[in-house]
């Protein structure tokens, strides 16, 4: 697998980068890797990093399957109603690139400081991605597919799920892929800015006592997890529609 | 043109909406204020002057964000292109990389660049210059050989070919990626500054918030709604024009 | 019908016109493609003379190699055995004085009609008047007169395809070498252009080779058709035709047409048959 082997030694050269950067401006700027591992291996084992994990978790978890099911029923939606669509496409792309942390404020006043706010910031990222990508998966389908399920004179229910569901199934999956990476970050974002709990809270209170082992330790770990549950969904991506 | 008006009706619906709502007292003046509120704190707040420096600084980094991402993304996305063993290495890195919560690395800029600018940029270019190097990739893959042979047998050279048929063929995908970029950079500037800043218009947000200056607060908030709501309607149309002349 | 019966002339296989005459020469040429796992034998050997002015056609089964035949021609690839040359010299790189038109749809999507058709001419730094004379006389030419500042994407596949034909023909190539041109075009419009280009093949006594699917096309236009095997390609008949230099579409209502057809089909029905008893074994 000569493929794979040229990725591992490109992640092999991030890794000498990063202990060449640490060596360049030091322990207290940069851990060296050794050390972000033996910190990260060292809060794994104490209770209250769980607990921070698992609030972290719970907010995400729920987040993601909010926009999930909102993303893909609207898209789909927006998807088959030309009108709609071509109504609210320009709408929804302007939503997407507003940086949401400046409406953070507004929704902290009407969810209040707990997890319901982290939840619906998390929501606020990765619902429009997964609608715009879901949305699009129908548009652009080839219309030869819609014509030739009409001449072999499929059912509703066959033509939805040997056809349509097939045809825009990987678009959905890259929309979903990046859905799930943008709802963490909302999450994380809403603990880092207002909460008392979860990783990002935890990442807050080591960047103002400067605990560079910490910060590095929680990033490497949430960076280990979102790229291993993405080559996941890739894998799955690739398994269902031979590509 | 009808979907145009039909848009601006939706949109100004949910405006007039939101205006009822907020002087019926439905939402507390707390909570929110009145978008007409908005708007005329917004007057007042840029006729004073007083946040006139945030507001520089933070479209000065935008600008600059988006000029380094896009030009870094490019010249990478051609380098990776030209090698592809390289290529075959890292695709499976980039297909991941959105993944990776980058703002989990802004401490670690601070250490390394300090408060200020320079850490910002570093984040925000760190955000955009992926889907730049993912977009030009995608553009140079789709230029279909027939127009690369089509150069040859104008007996074009490498440089002329590669300025007057790639660079066209490729456009509307490079200028997805310019589009990306300019999202990412405003997201990743502005959320630098309001997590962990001393200036800049996401500061001068979250500051309101902590002294519950809503007045402030709601009108910077729509000062950003609206220059991104402007710039990507801007881009918009020249992508429509672009995307018109694509084929097929 | 048999062969013999036909009023086609039979002419020999390989080498036929004299050599000093050939404008293009091919001999032994070989094409064999590496694939990630094996090899595939596209082309050849072939030996083949195009002599100066010639109309020669090319039919053949799909895959059988004649678009890799015209790459070679036109120095966009090199055999891995064999010669190939063009003018008395050997083929390195696009050789000047050849025109292409591909069987993919080569339009800039980014220029408008006029301006894809003045492409070539701009690129060899023609005069801007002589340009715009040039470029008007061919987009009348090829029926796009009304679509001069229409871009690609707002034309149908047939009309793209005649600017590709344009904007090669405005650079008044030695050697024209043509892919399925009319591929995309309805059954009149074809016919009718390949009266156009049989005028223009006549005017400038250009050499012409045109791979074509429809035999009944090969049989109209041209002095010698060759007739290919299935993959990997080789040249199994060639056919004289016999016209007059000054013939148009109305060719197609001579008895001898039908011979030269009937001569043509023959020959490719076996290779066809070929391909349909290899895909079901
Ligand atoms: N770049 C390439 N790499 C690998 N194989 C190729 C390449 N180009 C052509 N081939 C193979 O060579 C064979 C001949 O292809 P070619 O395009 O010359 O056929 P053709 O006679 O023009 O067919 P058609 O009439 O369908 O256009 C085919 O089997 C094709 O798969
Ligand atoms: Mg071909």
């Amino acid at each position: 697998m000569p493929r794979s082997a040229g990725t591992l030694l490109v992640l092999l050269a991030l890794i000498v980068l990063w202990q060449g950067l640490h060596l360049l401006v030091g322990a207290s700027s940069l851990a060296s890797p050794v050390q972000t591992v033996t910190k990260l291996a060292a809060l794994l084992a104490t209770g209250e990093f769980w607990l921070n994990v698992s609030e972290t978790m719970r907010a995400f978890v729920a987040a993601f399957a909010i926009s999930l099911a909102g993303g893909i029923t609207l898209g789909i939606v927006l998807g088959v109603r030309k009108l709609a669509g071509n109504v609210a496409e320009p709408i929804l792309t302007t939503l997407y690139s507003i940086p949401k942390v400046v409406l953070y404020p507004l929704v902290l006043l009407c969810f209040g400081l707990g997890i319901s706010a982290k939840i619906a910031f998390g929501v606020m990222h990765g619902l429009i991605p997964i609608t715009l990508f879901s949305m699009n998966a129908i548009r652009q389908m080839k219309p030869v597919y819609r014509r030739t399920s009409q001449v072999m004179r499929l059912s509703p229910s066959q033509n939805a799920f040997t056809v349509i569901m097939p045809a825009i199934l990987p678009e959905i999956i890259s929309g979903v892929r990046l859905g799930f990476s943008l709802t963490l970050l909302g999450v994380l974002i809403g603990e880092m800015f207002a909460s008392q709990r979860g990783l990002g809270f935890m990442l807050t209170s080591a960047i103002n006592i400067g605990q560079i082992d910490t910060i590095m330790a929680i990033a490497l770990l949430l960076t280990v997890f979102a790229v291993t549950c993405n080559t996941l969904m890739m894998r799955f991506d690739r398994r269902l529609t031979h590509r | 043109m009808s979907e145009k008006w039909l848009r601006v009706a939706v949109v100004t619906a949910m405006i007039l909406l939101v205006e009822a709502l907020c002087r019926i007292d439905v939402i507390p003046r707390m909570v929110m204020i009145a978008p007409s509120d908005m708007v005329v704190e917004l007057g007042k707040l840029l006729a004073s002057g007083q946040f006139s420096a945030d507001i520089q600084i933070t479209f000065t980094n935008i600008a600059i964000s988006t000029v380094l991402s896009v030009l870094l993304g490019f010249a990478a996305g051609v380098i990776i292109y030209s090698l592809p063993s390289l290529r075959d290495a890292i695709e499976p890195l980039l297909a991941s990389y959105y993944a990776v919560p980058t703002f989990v690395f802004y401490p670690i800029f601070i250490t390394l660049f300090g408060v200020g600018s320079a850490s910002i940029i570093a984040i925000a270019v760190l955000l955009a210059v992926v889907s730049m190097i993912t977009a030009t990739l995608n553009g140079l893959d789709r230029i279909p050989r027939v127009l690369r042979k089509t150069g040859q047998i104008y007996r074009m050279s490498r440089v002329k070919t590669a300025l007057l048929i790639e660079l066209p063929a490729a456009m509307p995908y490079l200028f997805t990626g310019v589009k990306l970029a300019v999202a990412y950079s405003f997201i990743g500037v502005i959320a630098s500054e309001f997590i962990l800043s001393g200036a800049g218009v996401g500061y001068a947000i979250a500051y309101a918030y902590n002294l519950f200056e809503n007045g402030h607060m709601y009108a910077l908030m729509l000062l950003v709604l609206i220059v991104v709501t402007v710039v990507n309607t801007l881009l918009n149309i020249v992508d429509r024009r672009l995307q018109a002349r694509r084929q097929r | 019908m048999s062969a013999a019966a036909s009023g086609a002339k039979i002419v020999p296989l390989a080498p036929q016109v004299a050599a000093a005459e050939a404008h293009a020469r091919l001999r032994g040429v070989t094409r064999v493609f590496e694939l990630p796992k094996s090899t595939l034998h596209a082309l050849g050997p072939i030996d083949l003379d195009l002599a100066k002015g010639e109309f020669f056609s090319v039919v053949g089964p799909s895959g059988c190699g004649k678009s890799t035949l015209l790459d070679i021609l036109a120095g966009l690839s090199e055999p891995q055995a064999g010669t190939a040359e063009f003018e008395g010299k050997p083929i390195r790189g696009v050789p000047d004085g050849v025109g292409v038109v591909f069987q993919e749809d080569a339009s800039f999507p980014w220029l408008n009609v006029r301006d894809n058709v003045a492409f070539g001419l701009r690129r060899a730094g023609m005069d801007p008047a002589e340009i715009t004379r040039r470029v008007d006389y061919a987009v009348g030419f090829m029926g796009l007169k009304d679509f001069a500042g229409s871009y690609p994407a707002q034309l149908s596949g047939g009309m793209r395809q005649r600017v590709c034909i344009a904007r090669t023909l405005v650079l008044q190539p030695r050697l024209i070498l043509l892919d399925e041109p009319f591929g995309a075009l309805d059954q009149q419009t074809r016919l009718l252009m390949g009266d156009e280009l049989l005028r223009l093949w006549r005017e400038t006594s250009a050499t012409v080779l045109l791979i074509t699917h429809a035999l009944d096309e090969a049989a109209m236009l041209s002095d010698r058709v060759g007739v290919m095997s299935t993959r990997p390609g080789t040249f199994i008949d060639f056919v004289e035709t016999g016209w007059e230099r000054d013939r148009d579409s109305r060719v197609v209502s001579t008895p001898h047409f039908g011979d030269i057809t009937a001569r043509l089909w023959e020959k490719l029905r076996i290779e066809a048959l070929k391909i349909m008893s290899a895909g079901k074994a």
